[in-house]
């Protein structure tokens, strides 16, 4: 009986030890391999959507960005090109920032009351550092210069990067028009990314701000800095 | 535990053997599909967002 117990105990620590490996083993890969898949179809429906209503019309000012139309919660609107993270990287986005679906699922997720790809503004994205398909794992491998590049329906969006900060998690400021002084309008057009920090711990947040330095209509097709890009041809087949 | 599993598996041992792989085949399956992105939340290192709480989404 006591003989009995003691197995049946022993069994069972045996038993939650490999759950737990398993878990591991799908938090740190499973997600990831997931998580690529349904971007990869993201990435898909959205080209295709793109291909079937293509905006044909030019700007009346060229310097003047198409700001993209609000999309519903929970849907995906573009495609990011980060060469920097891989010449293959390409990561779909999506409105909001809830774990499920977005962030576990779309790729990276954009803050709802912030400013939509090309408007003034702060347009920011947040997205896992680890795990999930980790759009934002080489945060900190970015370089003053760096491209970040927004497809959306309406065109290309090219941001530059310009710096970095490491915040604690309930810093919002760092998504304010300017950021740090959440008090002033600002007439700047810039981009800010979101990711934890250090890696796989959520005791900070990694911010890599960026500024739009250049943008172009689909009409005007595919910018050359995109045109030849592996990533441009996985995310997209190599169409607009 | 495990003994009384595999006494409970009827057949020959190669059937038992095929039948208690399919067993763990079937936990693995529902642990990693429905168990785990339930509990995945509740760990403390997947935070990707600033909030007020500081709590992430």
């Amino acid at each position: 009986m006591v003989r009995g117990t003691v197995r049946t105990f022993g069994e069972l620590c045996i038993t939650a030890g490999l759950v737990l490996i398993l878990f591991v083993v799908w938090q740190l890969w499973w997600t990831d391999i997931a998580a690529n898949e349904d971007n990869a179809n993201l990435a898909d429906e959205l080209t295709s959507e793109w291909a079937d209503n293509p905006r044909n019309e030019l700007p009346p000012d060229p310097e003047t960005p198409f700001v993209a139309e609000p999309v519903d919660m929970n849907s995906a609107f573009g495609i990011v090109y980060i060469p920097r993270f891989g010449e293959d990287y390409y990561r779909t986005m999506a409105e909001g920032v809830a774990m499920e679906p977005v962030l576990n699922r779309m790729g990276l997720g954009r803050y709802p009351n912030a400013a939509m790809p090309g408007e003034v503004g702060n347009f920011a994205l947040a997205g896992h550092r680890v795990t999930y398909g980790k759009p934002l794992n080489l945060i900190a491998e970015m370089r003053p210069g760096d491209e970040i590049i927004v497809q959306t329906a309406d065109g290309f969006y090219t941001y530059t990067f310009r710096n970095f900060d490491i915040v604690l998690p309930d810093a919002t400021e760092v998504l304010a028009p300017v950021p740090d002084m959440p008090e002033f309008k600002g007439k700047d057009r810039i981009m800010t990314l979101t990711a934890c920090n250090p890696m796989f711990s959520a005791r900070e947040r990694y911010i890599a701000y960026a500024e739009l330095t250049d943008w172009q209509p689909a009409a005007e097709g595919v910018p050359e800095s995109l045109a030849d890009s592996p990533a441009f041809e996985k995310a997209t087949g190599g169409e607009v | 535990m495990y003994g009384l599993i595999w006494r409970a598996l009827p057949g020959p041992w190669a059937v038992k053997l095929l039948l208690s792989l399919l067993l763990i085949a079937a936990v693995v399956y529902l642990l990693m599909e429905y168990v785990f992105p339930v509990v995945a939340p509740y760990m403390p290192f997947n935070e990707a967002t600033v909030t007020e709480d500081g709590g992430g989404a």
